[in-house]
């Protein structure tokens, strides 16, 4: 097999989960695996078993991709056939012949589809085949690439390309119009674009540029040749337009109908395609894109002055001027009229940095949102999931020009707009008001304020009479963890280590203080000291990615990174609902920079803040960074409200539970 | 945002006699040849505030200012006129105007007040920290110009000294000791004072009058504190000595009344206010409500009181005596001159076009002439105010000076430093300095006087 397919395959984020939910969704995601790997469940895989028999359904039949396919090279082989090759000789070679290749062994596969009298086998790799198509472009490419081979290969020995004309010989009705139609070039031709859509891009752009190619050699053959070659020229050309006419044909009819089919196979295992791409995060702004900076400047409500300067590193992140932008939206008070004064209020305190912590900014924002629907009325002609959504994206803008949003926080809003949208149309506004209103304090309490709860119990049973643990800044979670611990008797000794600008761990260890349990209070640069009498880490997280990331306070990476090294084990509490579907391999592509002069200045010592006075000398340049990725690597464990899972587990939770946000 | 707006344009103020006058009452003072209230209104015109309770202390007086509001603003503000007696306080007249109060939080700026400061960072702060009240403080205004400077000795007398105390942040108040009181030792709460562990005590900061409310909380206070007359005085002073011990007041009443409106949001979702308390730094009210061990089961019951301090390049000042009223009248032509609308000409000054210059009469800049007024031969005018439809004899020297409407002024006077009001007549070779002339006035041909204040003899 091709190695490039194994090394698809034994991608550890599918292996080492695991978790074959419904051997539908399996199938349809880890294609080609089917057959070797399981052939019962690809026995009962939906797509082969609703395939009709062999007759020619209706065109527009949606469940019916595979028998479409053969509806239409009916139209378009004859013309097709003869054409080609002159087509494809002197132009392109390359590319067409590709084309023609990857696609060799799909006529068996659209005829084995239609074709319902057949061995176990066969079924198995129709039912494959399908899966295959419904794949996105790439990786389907991919996999008839390296489908081929193990056509060859394959148990029987039958599925080479010979043993696939037998077989098409062998068929009853298909086969023999197959073999009316001739070759299997043009069938192919003619299947590739409708079965799959994102395939027939491909071609399309090949063809577009054959066609592009072969238009230029006329051209240069019109002048050289003048008069003479003109006939042949010409005769040259049609023979090229009526190729080129060919796929625009088939991109009229093909797409709508196969796409359709595609959708709507999909649509009983997975959410339908436009679900999916609502939930694909939207493409961030990249603020060292000059011209849509400005753009969003335009837009903006919040004065943003772009701090001039800048890391180069970190450009692509929204940096700006801080102390212009508070006093400036404090003056703009009143003449913001469509913003709720809640959503306004919280969106100040954002910006002056009243509320920090995703929790908090979360649940304020939520408040806010909840208040803002109490307060709204649809205006006349026009209906309430509609403007509201605007409405909400209106809010979100406001609130992500006063501070970038966090992970959590996104999640929220994909929950309260999902709400939105699923709203039923029957409800009358104050009904879907309050139903509104409802369900965000329900992701307030279980997603958020019983999550903890059930994390402080999880967590509490991982320390023991004796234990030292470890923390880094302040996190709410750990925070309640080390309380409940005090409450259960358990005797502990409390590590808590600090650093600039901030230090938010100075408010944990004044209540942990208070309350009597034994502290040691350190900064981070102490921290590969102070780790030697560590038994355990807890850290709080912001976001956790679905690589097992572990996105939080910057810092964090540091202080797990040395746990490491001295084999204590780390564990991150985070609630469910801060995971993300998202990959982050670093910390550069999506940060937070914070307000340079924090780290420049230093509070209560005159004498090194000259460094302060600086800060416009064009070669200094200071970077605040808000928070930082910790690898997988180094986290133990964490700690979520469905229990304590490993790094590895988070794509299950995320897939699992992850759709239940929307459904809650 | 659910905001009211209450401006207190106040009635004949007795501190402004003699430029106020039965027909001129203090809103309708001349500042640049428009009333002073015209400044506030077109400055919550341009933040979209445009529904204004007018508050204006007796009848007449409200005749007079409604009678301007609805045929200068008739088409673009919403101006509801509300008369209360007079005498009655600035504390008197919101609670007179209480029925109409519904908005969560109230505005209440004086009517006096020429500023440039967006009305909206004081909302914004009240709002941000969920304040009782906000008061924006600014600096003290540089009474007296480097010219004139000997001006008014009496006002030199009684200069106001507002003694605040802020916290280190300097977004909250802290201590609040107005006017008369300063003489006096300054007292400051000890509970305050630990409770914030350090106090920034100013003496340079003044009220601009300009406070958000929460209407819940004014109108308790107001109801329950009948001897009140003075927000500045009385209001303002008690929130603030209040703010972390409103419940240790064990009047009952008075505990309930400041706690009320943080105590509702506090009680149902105690854990959710936690979380967001965890996460925000607190503020000392919160910390000091916590009590001394940070757990303490019914925490005590705090209100914030906030300030927004404007930065000094705003201009921000009261027209609460007449050093003030000339002094904004100079600055409205001069130095502030963004805030009179006007757009000024070549050599900086404003002559309407309808003004008759005499010849070899000069006009400097920083002045401005009204329409109609005309003026003689050889006359000189230097940063000086004169209103409409004057009537300026030859060889006249206007320094420093307002001059209102309707004035005639004979030939070879000298007016410097003074404030001439409407409809008055100087004869021949009067000479003012430092004077104020009462409306309709007839000083008397050749008379000198300096430092006083002239004006007819009412009743």
């Amino acid at each position: 097999m091709d190695p490039r397919r194994y090394s698809r395959v034994i991608d550890p984020k599918v292996r080492q989960v695991g978790f074959c939910p419904r051997s539908g969704q399996v199938q349809n995601q880890s294609g080609p695996t089917g057959p070797s790997t399981s052939p019962p469940v690809s026995h009962i895989s939906p797509s082969s078993n609703s395939l009709s028999p062999v007759m020619i359904p209706p065109p527009r039949h949606p469940s019916d991709a595979a028998s479409r396919a053969v509806n239409v090279p009916a139209t378009a082989t004859t013309p097709l056939r003869p054409r080609r090759p002159s087509f494809d000789d002197p132009n392109n070679n390359s590319s067409s012949t590709e084309q023609l290749v990857v696609s060799s062994y799909n006529p068996d596969e659209s005829v084995l589809g239609t074709s319902p009298p057949f061995s176990g086998i066969g079924d198995d790799r129709d039912g494959d085949a399908e899966s295959e198509f419904s794949d996105n472009s790439v990786n389907w490419i991919r996999q008839n690439d390296s489908g081929r081979f193990p056509l060859s290969l394959a148990p029987d020995g039958r599925f080479d390309s010979a043993a696939a004309k037998e077989k098409q010989s062998k068929k009853p009705q298909v086969g023999s119009r197959k073999e009316r139609g001739g070759g299997q070039t043009a069938e192919v031709r003619n299947d590739l674009p409708s079965e799959s859509k994102p395939l027939k891009e491909k071609t399309s752009k090949a063809e577009r540029r054959a066609l592009q190619e072969a238009q230029r050699a006329v051209k240069a053959a019109a002048k050289a040749g003048g008069n003479k070659s003109k006939a042949a020229s010409l005769s040259a050309h049609e023979q090229t337009n009526k190729a080129a006419k060919l796929p625009l044909q088939r991109k009229d009819d093909g797409p709508v109908t196969s796409s359709a089919a595609v959708s709507e196979r999909r649509g009983g295992e997975r959410p339908p395609e436009k679900d999916r791409k609502k939930d694909a995060p939207a493409p961030r702004m990249q603020f060292d894109d000059k011209n849509r900076v400005e753009k969003a400047k335009k837009r903006s409500v919040v004065k943003q002055t772009e701090a001039r300067n800048r890391v180069e590193l970190f450009r692509h992140l929204p940096q700006y001027e801080h102390g212009t932008q508070l006093p400036d939206l404090e003056s703009k008070f009143f003449q913001l009229d469509p913003m709720h004064p809640s959503i306004y209020k919280v969106g100040l305190q954002y910006l002056a940095g009243d509320i920090r912590g995703g929790n908090a900014r979360c649940v304020a924002m939520l408040q806010a949102f909840s208040e803002a629907i109490k307060d709204y009325s649809t205006p006349p002609e026009k209906t309430l999931t509609r403007d509201l959504t605007a409405k909400v994206n209106n809010f979100v803008s406001f609130l992500i020009e006063c501070r970038p949003l966090s992970i959590s926080m996104g999640n929220a809003i994909r929950f309260l707009k999902s709400r939105i949208a699923k709203l039923p149309i029957t409800l009358s506004e104050a009904e879907a008001k309050s139903s509104l209103c409802s369900d965000i304090e329900r992701f307030i309490n279980e997603k958020i304020v019983i999550a903890e709860k059930v994390i402080v119990e999880h967590a509490v049973t991982k320390i023991q009479d004796g234990d030292v643990l470890l923390t880094y800044g302040s996190s709410a979670v750990v925070e309640m963890v080390i309380l409940h611990a005090h409450k259960l008797g358990k005797q502990f000794r409390v590590v808590i280590v600090d650093s600039r600008p901030r230090f938010e761990g100075q408010a944990l260890l004044r209540k942990l203080v208070k309350i009597g349990v034994s502290c040691t209070y350190t900064h981070i640069n102490a921290v590969s000291y102070i780790m030697r009498e560590v038994t355990r880490v807890f850290l709080g997280a912001a976001s956790v990615f679905s690589n097992g990331t572990v996105y939080s306070r910057v810092g964090t990476a540091c202080v797990a990174m040395v746990a490491h090294a001295f084999h204590v084990p780390v564990l991150v509490c985070c609630e469910a609902y801060k995971f993300h579907e998202r990959v982050l391999l670093d910390s550069i592509c999506s940060n937070e920079l914070g307000d340079p002069d924090a780290i420049s200045k230093v509070p209560g010592r005159m004498d090194i803040n000259s460094l302060h006075d600086g800060t416009n000398k064009e070669n200094l340049q200071l970077l605040n960074l808000m928070y930082d990725a910790t690898p997988p690597d180094y986290i133990s464990m964490i700690v979520t409200e469905y229990g304590m899972i490993p790094t590895t587990s988070v794509p299950v939770i995320v897939r699992e539970y992850g759709r239940e946000h929307l459904l809650i | 945002m659910d905001f009211q707006v209450v401006v207190l344009a106040g009635g004949f103020s007795k501190t402004l006699v003699p430029l106020v006058s039965k027909e001129v009452p203090k809103a309708l003072l001349p500042v640049a040849n428009r009333p002073v209230l015209s400044y506030v209104l077109e400055l919550l015109e341009q933040n979209n505030l445009k529904d204004l309770i007018v508050v204006v202390e007796s009848e007449s007086a409200a005749l007079l200012i409604g009678g301007w509001i609805s045929s200068a603003y008739v088409d673009r503000l919403h101006v509801e006129v509300a008369a209360v007696p007079e005498e009655i306080g600035t504390a008197g007249a919101l609670r007179a105007i209480d029925h109409h109060l519904t908005a969560s939080d109230i505005l209440v700026v004086s009517g006096d007040l020429v500023c440039d400061v967006p009305p909206g960072v004081v909302a914004a702060t009240h709002r941000r920290h969920d304040a009782v009240v906000t008061a924006m403080l600014c600096s003290n205004p540089v009474s007296g110009s480097t010219e004139s400077g000997s001006s008014g000795v009496k006002d030199k007398a009684k200069k106001r000294y507002n003694i605040i105390g802020l916290d280190p942040t300097k977004q909250f108040l802290l201590h609040v000791a107005a006017g008369v009181e300063v003489e006096k030792d300054v007292r400051v709460q000890k509970s305050i004072l630990r409770a914030v562990g350090q106090m920034d005590i100013r003496a340079d900061l003044m009220d601009a009058h300009m406070y958000a409310f929460k209407r819940s909380v004014l109108q308790e206070v107001l109801n329950q504190k009948e001897a009140f007359q003075s927000l500045r005085r009385d209001v303002l002073p008690y929130l603030v000595r209040s703010q972390l011990r409103s419940e240790l007041l064990l009047n009952g009443v008075q505990s309930e009344e400041n706690g009320n409106d943080k105590d509702a949001s506090q009680n149902p979702k105690i854990v959710l206010s936690q979380l967001l308390a965890n996460a925000s730094t607190p503020s000392f009210h919160e910390l000091h409500a916590l009590g001394p061990n940070g757990f303490s089961l019914s925490p005590r019951k705090t209100h914030k009181c906030c300030v927004y301090i404007a930065s000094n390049s705003n201009y921000c000042v009261r027209l609460n005596t007449i050093q003030a009223f000339s002094d904004i009248n100079r600055d409205v032509i001069g130095d502030a001159s963004h805030l009179s609308g006007y757009s000024f000409s070549a050599q900086n000054n404003i002559i309407d076009p309808s003004a008759v210059l005499g010849s070899k009469t000069t006009v400097g800049p920083q002045c401005m002439l009204g329409e109609g007024s005309q003026m003689g031969d050889k006359c000189s005018v230097k940063k000086s105010v004169i209103g409409r439809h004057c009537r300026i004899g030859s060889n006249v020297k206007i320094v420093n000076s307002i001059v209102m409407n309707h004035v005639t002024i004979g030939d070879g006077c000298s007016i410097q430093g003074s404030v001439v009001c409407s409809n008055v007549q100087l004869l021949e070779r009067v000479v003012l300095k430092d004077c104020q002339v009462g409306a309709g006035f007839v000083v008397t041909a050749g008379s000198e006087h300096k430092g006083e204040s002239l004006a007819k003899k009412e009743k």
